[in-house]
């Protein structure tokens, strides 16, 4: 996109037209200081999180035992022990989590946008989805522990946890995806419509398509965020140093879960599983984003 | 867009799914060499039942039951058990839930709603509290050119509640004769986080040192700066000169902060595992047969010479009776293993190993647990 | 747009850009429409397909879930609230108050939780917003394409980092860091309130002003990611119609990028005030809580909502006191929610280009 407008100066002055002011010279070139500026200011926190993360937890995942062990029968002060049964936990709850909230999430986008006009039920959605995204991690942690088993009785699982994660996860998506629809032109549609086609192939095959990078965006933001939450696992699953494969049954960890555990222990260990369980979290992540991207641009509409 | 890049993040995910793909494992024993069984004592493990047990609560036993899971790996090969250290409230809470097996918690079950609610989820029988792990807790501080203070119970209530503010003030001076203490503001610090520490800081303060804030889970000296957790407290005295919190022993180590010696009555005593053993001596049970519910103040209030009396005590909370037969048997083999060989790791832990005596009358309990 | 039926619009526009190839998303110009506008015609009463049914269902079902869920948080949040609300010995609106520890004798009110959280989330958000946005126009506008793709992933990198980190980074890294310059602060602003000395140690950094920066870092890639994507879609033709006019950079951004994209991010940082809002670990890891109410200074200490509830309730074991902090929590929807009334009356009122 920014390749079009590569040097708007050289396409508006040609020599039959006047020169371009100082004072609008001077504007742009202020303005061009300034957004250069805030990307350099930007950057240096940003970099120093990372490097942060980067210096204190690498040498950790570098050892294999890392990536195929779990921390079961280890003392706190003990070094090795792996973060394989954190890792999966993420993983399942964050995965299970997701495909229960993308299409949650992305229908009722839709239907704010396509359906919902400005009826009443389309502004109590709007009104409720903007109260969900304020929710703390813990409130609704502590009301899915108060249906899921002190009302149902149902007992405490990585399952429980991907349900709270659903409601911290679809109002990001929802509102990223809202965002997105509405910017996808009314002309697509109506030239859709005008060949007689239907309006949910329209939305499917058009509308969501043509914004599917943007409701990517979205998705991977959700996600990021759900797989760094701590409290509802806390709450609703409690960590197990061993491995757990079972989704509905039985204490599971995670890695944010492991690292909030690991504050818990004074020792030069606890400190490296730590910063060990945070880069592996943002090494998941990414190949989550990468995978994404790829999606993304598999399945976007051709435009050449 | 190019197809390298595709082929780079294909091949990334195929090796992320290959490494998770190749099954986890949760050996981490030591391949040979010392092992925790070697120097087991002679009393008799059932091994049996359940192979994971679930547990829940104080965070501020969790590394002695990171030991006791170590040793009843050792004793009974192929067992684990997973502690969840969200808090006593959460604990006992899980508890009587049924959520978990045991709970942990730092104080013992409160007469009324929570004793009936664990009476029910242990089909009415009575639960018990055990008192498995005494952890020290440190007044720790940092002053510069200051490392062998003196303390008593009545002049820490004084400096937490803001009524003595300089590090030379006379009621210091009078305890530490020799010492030259520099004219500084004190920093106190305290837990942000509701914490059993807190209660039990404030319970001692309560009992032997005339602390008239109030006890309970939030800190009420009404003077300082809250900071989470252990950690979070540690740290910050750590960082500050003129700094003081209490916290537990091994957070007090590991961040290098000096720990003030109590004077009860007969001499300062230095914070060791045999000072801090001498006041569980001396403690009493007010609870009944085997509900061992510790009498605090006769801990708080030992003036006994050479022990150090500011404890955190946390009970282990089982049902008497009213577990099936499987976790039954797998609860009495971990907590005799906690109570025997368990011990040998704790003082490293920064706990407190239990008394001789202590100790038979916790087996007894858990043999008679069914 | 709600009306399927709207074959009679003549294929006008479809020419222009259709053969540019330009790479971008297709815009409207680019929508190939074939000549034969006049085909399904039909003058019987709509008929709506199978499919459309079943389809406009599960987009309102979903509408309808998400209300009905969100009523039942509300609802369970009230319940728990409302017998301790009963049992509070002083106003819960306007005390300073909080102690929980004796559920006989209930004393907790908002007023010093809302204004820290409020002031925390302002600082946030003020140091936030203009850096997204000079972040999200510099990646879609300015900056060279081979610097603008490697920069988008960084950012996307540090949604990725746990909040329990960035409270790390802020107590071990940040805090010590800030240290001199909040003193200079101190001793040469003191006299200007917010600027004061506060009521927690400086040297900690366990103030309003670092947590207020760390939840900025916190919610910056949130903000700049969508407004990103959306900054990407202004339509290729207004932005070469501005360039013809002979507008220069900053003018095409002002007059076509921006009233574009304001919608986008204005919603964009709605998000970003919400995670702000409700921030847990990393707000409860820095930010000290002192023992003297709020003094309208950025180097004050004290405790948010979700930071309260988060430092009390590993110990929640009275269902009168964890109903306090409940209610805490139901102030934090409410507030959420005026947050975002005022963002969405604030994008209505420029709705130009909706």
């Amino acid at each position: 996109m920014s390749t079009n407008l590569a040097d708007p100066q050289r396409l508006a002055t040609p020599p039959t037209f006047q020169a371009v002011s100082l004072s609008r010279r001077i504007k742009n070139g202020i303005a061009t200081g300034l957004v250069w500026g805030a990307f350099l200011i930007a950057i240096i926190p940003l970099v120093w999180v990372l490097y942060t993360v980067i210096q204190r937890g690498f040498p950790v995942i570098l050892d294999g035992d890392w990536w195929q062990k779990s921390m079961s029968g280890l003392l706190a002060r003990q070094q090795g022990g792996g973060a394989y049964h954190a890792i999966y936990g993420t993983l399942v709850q964050g995965l299970v989590c997701a495909v229960i909230s993308v299409p949650i999430g992305i229908m009722i986008a839709i239907y704010l946008v396509e359906y919902g006009g400005r009826s009443k039920l389309s502004k109590a959605t709007t009104f409720m989805v903007d109260i969900l995204t304020g929710v703390p991690s813990i409130v609704a942690a502590l009301f899915v522990y108060t249906v899921w088993i002190t009302t149902f009785g149902l007992g405490r699982s990585a399952f429980a946890v991907s349900l709270a994660l659903v409601l911290l996860m679809v109002p990001v998506i929802v509102r990223t995806t809202e965002e997105m629809l509405k910017i996808v032109p009314d002309e697509l549609r109506e030239a859709s419509y005008a060949l007689g086609i239907p309006k949910w192939k329209t939305i499917v095959k058009i509308v969501i398509p043509t914004a599917l990078s943007g409701i990517l965006t979205g998705i991977m933001l959700a996600l990021a965020r759900v797989m760094g939450e701590t409290a509802p696992v806390l709450v609703l699953a409690a960590y197990a140093p061993f491995i757990n494969y079972n989704l509905f049954d039985g204490p599971m960890a995670s890695l944010p879960l492991m690292m909030v555990n690991e504050r818990n222990n004074p020792t030069a260990a606890g400190f490296d599983r730590i910063w060990g369980a945070a880069i592996t979290l943002v090494v998941l992540i990414t190949l989550f984003n990468l995978l994404a991207t790829v999606i993304s641009r598999a399945l976007a509409p051709k435009t050449k | 867009m190019k197809i390298q890049r595709h082929g780079a993040v294909l091949g990334l995910v195929a090796a992320s799914a290959l490494l998770l793909g190749a099954c986890g494992s949760d050996n981490n024993a030591p391949t040979g060499g010392t092992n925790t069984s070697s120097n087991a004592a002679s009393v008799p493990v059932e091994c049996g039942g359940k192979t994971k047990l679930n547990a829940e609560g104080s965070s501020a036993q969790k590394n002695a039951v990171d030991a006791f899971v170590q040793a009843y790996q050792a004793a009974c090969p192929g067992v684990d058990l997973a502690y969840n250290p969200s808090g006593s409230g959460a604990g006992v809470k899980n508890f009587n839930a049924g959520q978990v097996d045991f709970g942990g918690s730092d104080s013992a079950l409160k007469e009324g709603a929570e004793t009936e609610a664990a009476a029910k989820r242990c089909q009415t029988n009575p639960a018990w509290n055990l008192p498995l792990v005494f952890g020290p807790v440190a007044v720790g501080y940092k002053v510069s050119g200051v490392d062998n203070l003196v303390l008593d119970a009545k002049t820490t209530a004084a400096i937490f509640s803001g009524a003595v503010k300089k590090w030379n003030d006379p009621a210091i001076k009078a305890l530490n004769g020799s010492a030259t203490l520099p004219d500084k503001d004190i920093s106190v610090i305290y837990r942000s986080d509701e914490s059993g520490t807190t209660d039990n800081f404030q319970k001692y303060l309560k009992v032997a040192g005339g602390w008239t804030k109030g006890d309970g889970k939030q800190f009420k000296g009404g003077v300082g700066e809250g900071k989470e957790k252990s950690a979070g407290v540690a740290q910050a005295v750590g960082s500050i000169d003129g700094a003081i919190t209490y916290v537990e022993w091994s957070f007090a180590q590991d961040n290098k902060l000096s720990i003030a010696k109590i004077d009860s009555g007969a001499g300062a005593v230095e914070l060791t595992a045999e000072s801090a053993g001498k006041a569980i001596d001396g403690a009493k049970i007010k609870g009944e047969g085997n509900n061992l519910v510790l009498d605090l103040d006769s801990i708080y209030g030992s003036k006994a010479a050479g022990a150090y009396p500011l404890l955190l005590a946390t009970y282990e909370i089982v049902c008497s009776k009213g577990y099936d037969a499987d976790t039954a048997k797998a609860v009495k083999a971990f907590l005799t293993v906690a109570a025997t060989t368990g011990q040998a790791q704790l003082a490293d832990a920064g706990y407190v190993p239990l008394p001789k005596a202590f100790q038979d009358k916790l087996l007894t309990a858990v043999k008679a647990i069914a | 747009m709600n009306d399927p039926v709207v074959a009679k619009r003549p294929a006008g526009s479809g020419a222009a850009g259709a053969e540019r190839g330009v790479a971008a998303a297709p815009t409207a110009s680019e929508a190939p429409i074939p000549p034969t506008p006049e085909a399904p015609v039909t003058t019987k009463a709509p008929h709506v397909r199978p499919g459309d049914r079943i389809f406009r269902g599960l987009a309102t079902g979903s509408g309808v879930f998400i209300v009905v869920l969100i009523g039942a948080i509300g609802l369970f949040l009230i319940l728990q609230a409302i017998p301790s609300l009963g049992l509070d010995n002083v106003n819960f609106l306007t005390s300073r108050e909080w102690n929980t520890t004796d559920p006989t004798n209930l004393r907790f009110g908002i007023l010093d939780l809302t204004l820290v959280t409020v002031v925390v989330a302002l600082v946030a958000l003020l140091i936030a917003m203009p850096i997204a946005l000079g972040i999200a126009l510099f990646l879609t506008q300015y900056a060279p394409r081979n610097l603008a793709r490697p920069f988008a992933y960084v950012i996307d990198l540090l949604a990725a980092v746990p909040s329990i980190v960035f409270g790390l980074w802020g107590l071990f890294v940040l805090g010590p860091v800030l240290f001199p310059f909040s003193e200079w602060v101190i001793e040469n602003l003191g006299w200007i309130p917010i600027f004061a000395k506060g009521n927690v140690n400086v040297q900690l950094g366990g103030t309003i002003f670092t947590a207020g920066i760390v939840v900025a870092v916190m919610i910056l890639p949130i903000i700049t990611a969508v407004s990103r994507e959306v900054f990407e879609r202004t339509p290729t033709m207004h932005v070469e119609g501005a360039i013809a006019l002979g507008a220069t950079k900053w003018e095409v951004v002002r007059t076509t990028v921006l009233p574009f994209g304001k919608a986008g991010y204005v919603s964009a940082s709605m998000l970003g005030l919400g995670r702000a809002l409700g921030e847990t670990i990393a707000v409860a890891i820095i930010l000290s809580t002192a023992t003297s109410s709020f003094g309208w200074s950025l180097f004050d200490g004290g405790s948010t909502f979700a930071s309260k509830i988060a430092l009390a309730a590993p110990e929640f074991n009275d269902a009168r006191s964890a109903g306090a902090y409940i209610a805490a929590g139901l102030v934090l929807f409410v507030l959420t929610f005026v947050v975002n009334a005022i963002a969405r009356s604030i994008v209505a009122g420029h709705k130009e280009y909706e």
